[in-house]
């Protein structure tokens, strides 16, 4: 016998199983996937939603900026760089929100397209969705934002459009189930919330562990 | 690993006495307590969050059968591969394997406590293949050949001044004479070794906090993103997870991570919780070639249906040990195999046998504290009890511990002669306490007594006194 129907004949003899209605309360649950309880906290109208996502993401040690639209975007990138004293140079995939942005307004500003090799300072992505209620980014894989930006750069940029702030983790899921199909997901779905840290030395917390060091969010619109 | 559990009284000895040990525990009481509570008290819904996170997981595992083929066939329609094991030995048995087959120098490993309960580091060196942890508390204990002595924190048990001369030992390419006092300065160091061994790298490894059976993801939470960084670099993904991993839908996954983070390390949220769904797509410009996912049951299908069933519920938040007050003693070491603290105590004799972890579900005050703090309202008290009845019933206590009970439990059946035998017994103890009313020797009081002396009884029996004061009330008041 396999080892696969080794452990399943084993849970079924331990759980006495056998009957139909196993099968169907299994199928209802997989199909209706019901929304649990969600907190009341991220339950806001637009404007105050934003403000909580942005209050939960700096309580976390983000840093957040709010944009009026896309055409704002290559000012506000330069500008960052420069208060932190990095070079004008990012690294990003193709999205084509970001693409859309007029990059000619910051000559000097060097764009690398494509995945992270671990030698970029900065990287930019554009987030799929953001949750209100705990201050998370939400990207997924692909080529318009490729994972590996979301870790290897010593800063991580991240825009997200202010109509994708959701109140709750679940209104994200949603939709992601909307974009890829039932049961059907990227690659890898990465949710993030502040920057790398690490408690592990006498539990003192301490920023930039294997991830970024600084996460800076960009809310465009709204 | 080298099981210890047995000798867990003398590791206790040894705990207690060991001042670096002692310094680096008081960091588990100041440092999780008032953070779990202070997050916990600003989510109004956590109570009722609690209750739907135990009705999820009793779901799963009452159907833990069907989800599982249905987590499998999703895993597959994503382009990755299951690999059942039913044993420890399978599980290391396929994850050589796959090294073999692909021709597997250097393993990253994001953290895993399956990976310590199947003893896979010493697999991999056995075979040749050199294994990394990468989790900063991980790594730092790896360089010290020893295990975690916490779930979610694997090097509480040491101080920064420890890890110095480990990093100063092993890290021999860097300056001698670099400053490495600070925190900071580790942190940074650890980085940047790693971050080569990332991309040298040719198969990673992550555990699992939940398995999805909706879509056949796994999910990982972490705080470094060493996890991601595990899984997108190498060329092959491998995840190892026990079956109770596994949740219905991301619906209930997003229901359980509002627990976790909470309770673990007083976090809304951790700061990466990532889903994985197979290997790299047409398009994607990074990632995986290959997904596996290692499906280890190794006695786990054994607890469904039992008293222990309810254990399986237990997602790996540490809560339980952080309010422990028995671990905030003697640590996690003592208990002398993978899994420290109330969970362990519960958990260890149901995966190695209560003649080997028999002594830990007796190491506990049962104060409570660990079942008012578990996100999954496990009775972990009630199941020690259970344990220590088992115990009772396969004569596996010491000789005296057996006959005293028996003797107890003779007169407890027996109310009358209880009550005789304790009224001669009682007032004798009394005129015995000397004139400080104290004991410092009693026979059979031994382990009490070689550490602080034992009041003696006020003389009269407690159904004495109450029948006393009983009295006193009928009497008219004049």
């Amino acid at each position: 016998m396999s080892g696969r129907d080794a452990i399943l004949n084993k849970v079924r003899a331990s759980l006495g199983a056998g009957n139909a209605n196993r099968a169907d309360a299994v199928r209802d649950r997989l199909s209706g996937a019901p929304r649990g309880l969600i907190p009341v906290r991220g339950q806001l109208p637009d404007a105050a939603r934003i403000d909580l996502f942005a209050y939960q993401a700096e309580k976390v040690h983000a840093t957040t900026e709010r944009l009026a639209s896309y055409a704002d975007l290559p000012a506000a990138i330069a500008a960052y760089l420069r208060s932190k004293n990095l070079p004008a140079s990012i690294r990003m995939g193709d999205d084509p929100r970001l693409n859309g942005a007029d990059w000619s307004t910051q000559p000097a500003l060097e764009i690398l397209r494509g995945p992270s090799d671990g030698n970029d300072e900065t990287g930019l992505s554009h987030a799929f969705g953001a949750v209100a209620e705990t201050g998370t980014l939400v990207l997924h894989s692909g080529g318009d934002n490729p994972t590996t930006v979301n870790f290897l750069p010593e800063h991580h940029l991240v825009v997200v459009d202010a109509r994708d702030v959701a109140g709750d983790l679940e209104t994200v899921l949603a939709r992601i189930r909307d974009k890829f199909g039932k049961g059907q997901m990227p690659r890898t779905l990465n949710m993030i919330t502040g920057p790398s840290r690490s408690g592990d030395i006498e539990q003192k917390m301490l920023l930039g562990a294997h991830g970024p060091r600084a996460l800076h969010i960009m809310v465009v619109g709204g | 690993m080298q099981i210890t559990s047995p000798t867990f009284k003398a590791n206790s000895v040894k705990a207690l006495s060991d001042a670096q040990l002692q310094k680096a525990l008081g960091n588990v009481r100041a440092g999780f307590i008032d953070k779990r509570k202070k997050a916990v008290d600003a989510l109004p819904e956590f109570e009722a969050l609690r209750e739907n996170g135990k009705a999820i997981k009793d779901h799963a595992l009452a159907h833990l059968d069907l989800y599982l083929e249905n987590y499998e066939a999703q895993v597959k329609a994503a382009g990755g591969h299951v690999h059942w094991a039913q044993t420890a030995e399978d599980a290391r048995n396929i994850i050589l394997d796959l090294c073999a087959s692909r021709g597997v120098k250097t393993v990253t490993k994001g953290k895993s406590m399956i990976s310590e309960e199947i003893a896979l580091n010493d697999a991999l060196e056995a075979a040749g293949v050199r294994p990394v942890e990468t989790d900063l508390g991980e790594y730092i204990i790896q360089l010290r050949g020893e295990h975690p002595s916490h779930i979610i924190a694997p090097a509480v048990h040491l101080n920064k001044e420890q890890i110095e001369a480990d990093f100063r030992r092993v890290h021999t390419h860097l300056p001698a004479d670099r400053e490495l006092v600070e925190h900071e300065k580790l942190l940074t160091e650890a980085r940047a070794v790693l971050r080569a061994e990332y991309f040298k790298a040719d198969l990673g490894i992550t555990g699992a906090n939940f398995l999805v059976a909706e879509t056949g993801s796994s999910i990982i939470v972490t705080n470094e993103g060493n996890g991601d960084l595990t899984q997108i670099l190498p060329r092959v993904h491998v995840v190892i997870a026990s079956i109770e991993k596994i949740v219905p839908t991301l619906e209930d996954a997003a229901q359980i991570l509002r627990l976790l983070a909470r309770s673990a390390t007083g976090q809304d949220m951790s700061v990466y919780t990532t889903v994985s769904t197979g290997g790299r797509r047409e398009g994607d410009p990074d990632g995986p070639d290959e997904y596996h996912v290692v499906l280890l049951d190794n006695g786990r299908s054994s607890m469904l249906g039992t008293e222990f069933q309810e254990m399986l519920r237990c997602i790996r938040c540490g809560a339980c040990m952080n309010h422990c007050p028995v671990y905030h003693a003697v640590g996690g070491h003592a208990y002398g195999w993978v899994y420290p603290g109330p969970m362990g105590a519960v958990l260890t004799p149901s995966l190695i046998g209560v003649d080997k972890g028999g002594h830990l579900p007796n190491a506990s005050t049962f104060c409570g504290r660990c079942e008012n703090v578990c996100p999954m309202k496990i009775p972990l008290p009630k199941m020690m009890r259970h344990w220590r009845e088992r115990e009772f019933e396969r004569g596996l206590n010491p000789a005296a511990a057996r006959y005293g009970l028996k003797t107890w439990a003779f007169f407890a059946k027996r109310p009358s002669l209880y009550r005789f035998f304790a009224s001669l017994g009682i007032p004798a103890l009394s005129a015995f306490g000397g004139a400080k009313h104290r004991f410092s020797w009693l026979p059979f009081a031994g382990g009490w007594t070689k550490h602080r002396e034992l009041p003696a009884p006020e003389g009269r029996t407690f159904l004495q006194q109450w029948a006393q004061r009983e009295a006193k009330k009928q009497e008219p008041v004049r």
